[in-house]
C-alpha cells in the first residue's frame, strides 16, 4: 500500500481517467460532479504529491477532495499508463496516512465511529441486525451457502427489501442456506476504502473466525461490496472460503432450472455496480438472469459494463453523501440516462446503488415512471406470477 | 481596487457559489501544467456556464484590472495558461455543449469547453459520415484552446493547421463585448472564418487567450470515410525523409503522415518510422491508394534504402487509435510523469537537420528523448517534436530537460523554424527575432483590443 509515495508523482494528468472508453462524456463521478480538475484523478494524484512533498498543507477541503472519489475504478480502466492498476491503492494509501494522522473529513470520521461502536455506518444497534430476516433460518453445519446480507441489507430500508426478496428466491430454489442475524459483522470494503486499515483488519479476523467456527466454506453476499473485500481482500488476512455474489448463484440455478421464472412484462435497464463490474469483472450474470425471464426486454444504457457510471455510492459515500447535493450528482445523472433508454425499470446488483438510485429517481421526480429494483426483487415477482 | 473578499463575491453573484474556488488546492493545481514552466497560482478558479457570464466576468475583470486567464484542459505543455500574474483563472470546459451540426455545409459548432473526445464520440454516432481534424493530445484537450495555439491534427496533412479549419468565431473582447467573427457576423451559418469579409479571426487565433476569450467556435468538418489502413516503412536515412514525405503527398491520396523517432525499443534505434495513413470507402478505393503509395516509395525500395513494416494484429490498434494513448504513455517512459516537447514548425527539409540535433542534445544532457513530425499541407511545413520525457520526482533531471528543450528551440529557430506554442521565454527569442514593424503591429492590437492588459498577461507581450 504505501508504495504510493515513491509513485504517485507518475500521473501526468493527461485526462483520459475522466472518460469512458468511447470519451462520450465524463465518466469520473466527482470529476463529473465538481468540474474543477482538481477533482479528478489526476487532481487527486498531484495533490496528494503535493501533500507528501509539503507544499500543500492537509485541509478540510483537501481531505473531501480525497473522499469524494468513489474508487470506482473507471481511472484505472482508462489510464494508459502501466500505473493504471495501483491507481485506486494510491488513493487508498494516501487516505490511510490521513486516518493515521487523526485528519479525515468529520463525516468520515463518524462513518468509522459507527462501525467501530456498533459494527454498521448507521449506529444501527447489533440486536436489530436481523430484523429484516422474518424469520429466515440461521446458518446451521450442512448448509451449503452462508448468506451474508452486509450492513445495507441488514438497516437500510431498500436494502432489507433486496435482502428479504432474495431470501424468497433463494427458498423457492431448494438451496440450503442461512443466515448470521444479529451475529453477523460489517464486511469491511468501505472501511478499506476508506483507509481504516486497522479497523479493517479486526473485522475481517472477526468475520473470517466466525465463518471457521461455523464450519463455513460457501459464502453468498447480497452487496457487491461484500464480495469483491472477501473475494480479494480476506484470503491474504487469513480468510479462506468461496466466496460468491447473489447474482451468480441465482444465474447457476436457473441455468440448473431450479429456479424457472415465470412471464413478466418490463423493459429493462440494468446498473453494473463498480465493485461487481469493473473490480471482478461480473458483466454477464445479471444480464443473463434478466434475460432468461420471459417478457423482459433489456435495454442498455449508453455507458455499461466496464464503462458504466457509477451511482456515486462508493466508499461509503452512501453514507457520507459527499457527491450529493446538486442535479449534478452521480446518482441523478445516471437516473436521467436510465430514462433516457426508454426503460420502466432499472434493475440493480447492489444495495448501494439500490438507494442510491431510488433516492435519485425521487429527486428527478422520475418515481411514477422508472422503478427502481433489484434483480431479485424482479426474479421473485415473475417467479410467483 | 476591491478586495479579494468583495472580488471573490461578486464572481459567486455571477457563477454560483459550486464554481468559483479561491481554496489552496484548487490555486496548487491550476498553478502548473504536466511540462516544465514554473508554476504561479491563480486568487481564484472561475467556471463559467454561459456566454453572459463570461462576459460579467470579463467586465469585472477589466474593471478591477485583475488578470484573466482562459483555460481548456491544460494540455499545451508550456505553461500558457498558467497565470503569470495571478488573477483569475476561467477553466471553460463546462460550457461543453455542441450546438448545431450543419451536414450539408459540413460544419459544427461548439461551446469552448467542448472537449476532442466528446466530438469525436458525437460525431460518429450522430453524424459517422463526418469527422474532424483530432490531435494527438489526449481527448480532454478542447477544440477552442486547439485552434487558439495552431494545433494539428489528423486532417492537417490535407487541409493545414487545425486552425485554418476554423469556420468562425464568438468572442469576448477583453473589455466585455461579444463579438462574431467571420460568415456568422452577417448570417447565421458558420461556414467561413472569413472570406469574403477581412479575417479577423487572426486577431485571436494563436494569440493564446491575450485578445480575448472564445466562447464559441465553427469547426469545419471533412468526409469520413468507412475504412482507414496504415501502411508503415521503415529507414535508417533521415536524408531521404524529406523527399519520401513530398513524393507521399504529391500522391494526394493519404489522409496523414507521421514520422517517428526513439531510441527503444533497440532494434529501432535510429530507424525512421513513416506511418502513411489512408482511408476508402471500398476495398477498391484502398487498395489504389495502397498501390499509389507503393509507386510513389518504389526508388527507395529498388535502392534498398526503405523497407516495409508488415504491421502485426497487435500493434494496429495503438498506431490506429485517434487520439493515439501512446503520446501520454511517453510522459512514463522515465517513469516520472512528465514529458515536454518543443515542436517547432519549419520547412521539412530541416527534417535531418533537427534530428540530429534531437540525439545531439538528449546525449549532451542524458535525457530520454522521442520524436513525431507530422506533415502540414502538401508540404508546406512539418511539426517536429523535440520531446524529451523526465521524471517529476528528480529535479536534476527535470533541469537537463529543460535545457535540453530549450537549446533545440533556439536551434531550430537558427534554422529557420518558428516555434510553435512557445511559452513565455520561447515568444520572446521569436519576439527578438521579429521584424520589427510586426512587433509594432501586434503590440498595437494588443492595446487597442485590451487597453488594460487583463488577459493572459505574460504571454506575447511586446515591450
Amino acid at each position: 500500500m504505501q508504495k504510493y509515495v515513491s509513485q504517485i508523482h507518475r500521473c501526468f494528468r493527461c485526462g483520459y481517467c475522466k472518460f469512458p472508453t468511447d470519451y462520450s462524456s465524463f465518466n469520473c463521478p466527482s470529476y463529473r460532479r465538481f468540474r474543477f480538475d482538481s477533482y479528478s484523478t489526476g487532481g487527486r494524484l498531484w495533490l496528494i504529491y503535493a501533500w507528501l512533498k509539503g507544499e500543500i498543507e492537509w485541509s478540510e477541503h483537501f481531505a473531501e477532495i480525497l473522499y469524494t472519489c468513489t474508487t470506482c475504478k473507471n481511472c484505472t480502466e482508462q489510464c494508459p499508463m502501466k500505473f493504471a492498476p495501483d491507481i485506486v491503492d494510491w488513493i487508498v494509501g494516501a487516505r490511510s496516512d490521513m486516518v493515521e494522522k487523526g485528519k479525515i473529513p468529520p463525516r468520515v470520521a463518524r462513518f468509522f465511529e459507527a462501525v467501530y461502536g456498533y459494527g454498521n455506518p448507521f449506529k444501527q444497534l447489533r440486536s436489530d441486525r436481523a430484523a429484516w430476516a422474518n424469520g429466515t433460518k440461521k446458518y446451521a453445519a450442512g448448509d451449503e451457502y452462508l448468506l451474508y446480507v452486509g450492513c445495507l441489507g441488514s438497516y437500510d430500508e431498500n436494502g432489507q427489501k433486496m435482502a428479504r426478496c432474495l431470501v424468497d428466491v433463494l427458498n423457492a430454489s431448494g438451496v440450503s442456506f442461512g443466515i448470521l442475524g444479529e451475529e453477523e459483522e460489517c464486511c469491511g470494503n468501505e472501511i478499506y476504502m476508506l483507509g481504516e486499515m486497522g479497523l479493517f483488519q479486526n473485522l475481517v479476523e472477526k468475520n473470517s473466525q466466525k465463518f471457521k467456527e461455523l464450519g463455513v466454506s460457501k459464502v453468498v453476499t447480497l452487496c457487491p461490496h461484500g464480495y469483491n473485500t472477501m473475494k480479494n481482500n480476506y484470503p491474504a488476512l487469513g480468510g479462506n472460503f468461496e466466496v460468491y455474489h447473489y447474482t451468480q448463484i441465482l444465474n447457476d440455478l436457473i441455468k440448473k432450472n431450479k429456479i424457472k421464472p415465470s412471464r413478466a412484462k418490463a423493459k429493462v435497464t440494468y446498473q453494473d455496480p463498480c465493485f461487481l463490474g469493473r473490480y471482478n469483472n461480473i458483466y454477464d450474470e445479471p444480464r443473463q438472469i434478466l434475460q432468461s425471464i420471459p417478457g423482459i426486454e433489456l435495454v442498455e444504457m449508453e455507458r455499461n459494463r466496464r464503462d458504466a457510471f457509477c451511482c456515486g455510492g462508493g466508499s461509503g459515500n452512501f453514507v457520507t453523501d459527499l457527491l450529493a447535493g446538486s442535479a449534478d450528482s452521480p446518482a441523478r445523472i445516471r437516473a436521467r440516462e436510465a430514462y433516457e433508454t426508454g426503460a420502466d425499470t432499472l434493475a440493480v446488483a447492489c444495495p448501494s446503488c439500490l438507494t442510491m438510485l431510488t433516492d435519485a429517481v425521487k429527486a428527478e421526480d422520475l418515481d411514477d415512471k422508472l422503478a427502481v429494483k433489484d434483480i431479485s426483487q424482479i426474479l421473485k415477482e415473475a417467479f410467483v406470477c | 481596487m476591491t478586495t479579494t473578499s468583495a472580488l471573490c463575491d461578486s464572481l459567486v453573484k455571477i457563477v454560483g457559489k459550486d464554481f468559483v474556488s479561491d481554496q489552496k488546492e484548487e490555486r496548487y493545481f491550476y498553478a502548473r501544467d504536466g511540462g516544465l514552466m514554473p508554476p504561479h497560482e491563480p486568487d481564484f478558479v472561475v467556471m463559467p456556464k454561459t456566454t453572459a457570464e463570461v462576459q460579467e466576468i470579463v467586465k469585472l475583470a477589466n474593471k478591477e484590472k485583475v488578470p484573466l486567464v482562459p483555460k481548456g484542459a491544460g494540455l499545451a505543455l508550456t505553461g500558457l495558461v498558467i497565470p503569470q500574474r495571478g488573477g483569475i483563472v476561467l477553466d471553460m470546459k463546462r460550457m461543453d455543449r455542441i450546438l448545431e451540426v450543419n451536414e450539408k455545409a459540413r460544419y459544427v459548432v461548439v461551446e469552448a469547453g467542448v472537449t476532442q473526445g466528446v466530438l469525436k464520440s458525437y460525431l460518429q454516432k450522430h453524424h459517422p459520415h463526418l469527422r474532424h481534424s483530432i490531435p494527438d493530445s489526449p481527448p480532454v484537450a478542447t477544440i477552442v484552446a486547439n485552434a487558439v495555439i495552431h494545433g494539428q491534427g489528423r486532417l492537417s496533412q490535407q487541409h493545414g493547421f487545425n486552425s485554418d479549419m476554423v469556420s468562425g468565431l464568438e468572442v469576448v473582447l477583453p473589455t466585455g463585448e461579444l463579438c462574431r467573427i467571420g460568415s456568422c457576423s452577417v448570417s447565421s451559418y458558420w461556414f467561413s472564418k472569413g472570406p469574403p469579409l477581412p479575417d479577423l479571426s487572426g486577431l485571436f487565433l494563436g494569440w493564446f487567450g491575450t485578445t480575448g476569450i472564445i466562447t464559441r467556435l465553427g469547426l469545419k468538418l471533412y468526409p469520413c470515410k468507412k475504412m482507414r489502413d496504415v501502411m508503415v516503412f521503415l529507414t535508417d536515412k533521415a536524408e531521404l525523409v524529406p523527399d519520401m514525405l513530398l513524393k507521399l503527398s504529391h500522391t494526394e491520396m493519404i489522409e496523414d503522415v507521421v514520422v517517428s523517432a526513439a531510441p527503444l525499443p533497440l532494434r529501432f534505434r535510429g530507424t525512421f518510422w513513416i506511418m502513411t495513413y489512408i482511408t476508402g470507402d471500398s476495398d477498391e478505393e484502398l487498395e489504389f491508394k495502397r498501390k499509389m503509395v507503393w509507386d510513389a516509395l518504389w526508388e527507395y525500395f529498388e535502392s534498398r534504402d526503405v523497407g516495409f513494416l508488415s504491421v502485426s494484429p497487435d500493434m494496429k490498434p495503438p498506431l490506429m487509435s485517434m487520439p493515439s494513448k501512446d503520446t501520454s504513455r511517453f510522459a512514463d517512459v522515465s517513469k516520472g510523469g512528465g514529458f515536454q516537447y518543443a515542436g517547432p514548425i519549419a520547412p521539412i527539409e530541416k527534417f535531418p537537420a533537427f534530428i540530429r540535433k534531437l540525439e545531439e542534445v538528449a546525449t549532451k544532457y542524458n535525457v530520454f528523448y522521442a520524436s513525431t513530425t507530422r506533415l502540414i499541407g502538401a508540404g508546406h511545413c512539418m511539426m517536429f517534436s523535440f520531446s524529451f520525457s523526465f521524471n517529476r520526482a528528480n529535479a536534476d533531471e527535470m533541469a537537463r530537460a529543460k535545457e535540453a528543450l530549450d537549446e533545440c528551440s533556439k536551434f531550430a529557430l537558427e534554422e529557420g523554424g518558428v516555434l510553435w506554442k512557445a511559452d513565455i521565454y520561447e515568444q520572446k527569442l521569436l519576439m527578438d527575432k521579429m521584424d520589427p514593424n510586426t512587433l509594432v503591429l501586434m503590440k498595437k492590437i494588443k492595446q487597442l483590443l485590451d487597453p488594460n492588459g487583463i488577459m493572459n498577461p505574460g504571454n506575447w507581450e511586446v515591450k
